[in-house]
């Protein structure tokens, strides 16, 4: 099981490596960070299944905050690109 | 190994399988389609659904666990911060004036 879970992870991170080319030729700022954002979650997958490869379940804990730090910065960046600051209130 | 563990091995394969086409599907789409909205679209569903199948599959074959329950809470994170993220996202670009994309139609008008 553990050559499948390998395999998994593997792919996700090709995967994520062509998501990456969207981050270097977006047309648009918010392509850039929605591919940003779809590597994270992709790296977040892949974190969990290298906990079960190589039997260390701190890489769990880790997978958490990311995902965690992963929406803080996509808001952030998102609402940086709507009102051209971070903090205050919306008007 | 008894058909109980036979029968939850099966499953981690079929829903980590399920996980990983819709991973592909997702990059796939990110790549190809044509602007900014249709991208979010593909992307944000695509990752949700692939991240919980694959969560769920890892939940499955590590069992009755601490580190199951912390799966399933990884996964519930996914699910609610992925469409929150991509929602904020396409309402910043739609809020800064990003035209939605239109077919064009030959000797028709665009409706």
């Amino acid at each position: 099981m553990s050559g499948f879970l390998w395999g998994v992870a593997i792919f996700l991170l090709v995967n994520a490596f062509l998501c990456l080319w969207r981050a270097y030729a977006g047309p648009t700022v918010v392509d850039r960070v929605l591919s940003v954002n779809i590597v994270g979650t992709k790296t977040l997958v892949v974190l969990v299944l290298l906990s079960f490869v190589f039997e260390r379940s701190l890489y769990i804990d880790v997978a958490f905050v990311y995902g965690l730090l992963n929406f803080i910065v996509t808001l952030a960046a998102s609402r940086f690109l709507e009102t051209g600051r971070l903090r205050g209130d919306w008007s | 190994m008894t058909p109980a563990d036979a029968v939850i091995g099966a499953l981690t394969v079929v829903f980590a399988g399920l996980g990983a086409f819709f991973f592909l599907v997702g990059t796939l789409g990110l790549l190809r389609l044509p602007d900014f909205f249709s991208r979010t679209h593909a992307a944000t569903k695509c990752d949700t659904v692939g991240a919980g199948s694959l969560l769920l599959a890892l939940a499955l074959y590590n069992g009755l666990d601490a580190d199951s329950l912390k799966i399933i809470a990884i996964a519930g994170l996914v699910l609610l911060t992925s469409p929150t993220s991509g929602h904020a996202l396409a309402r910043a670009a739609f809020r800064t004036g990003l035209v939605p994309w239109r077919k064009e139609r030959a000797g028709e008008e665009a409706s």
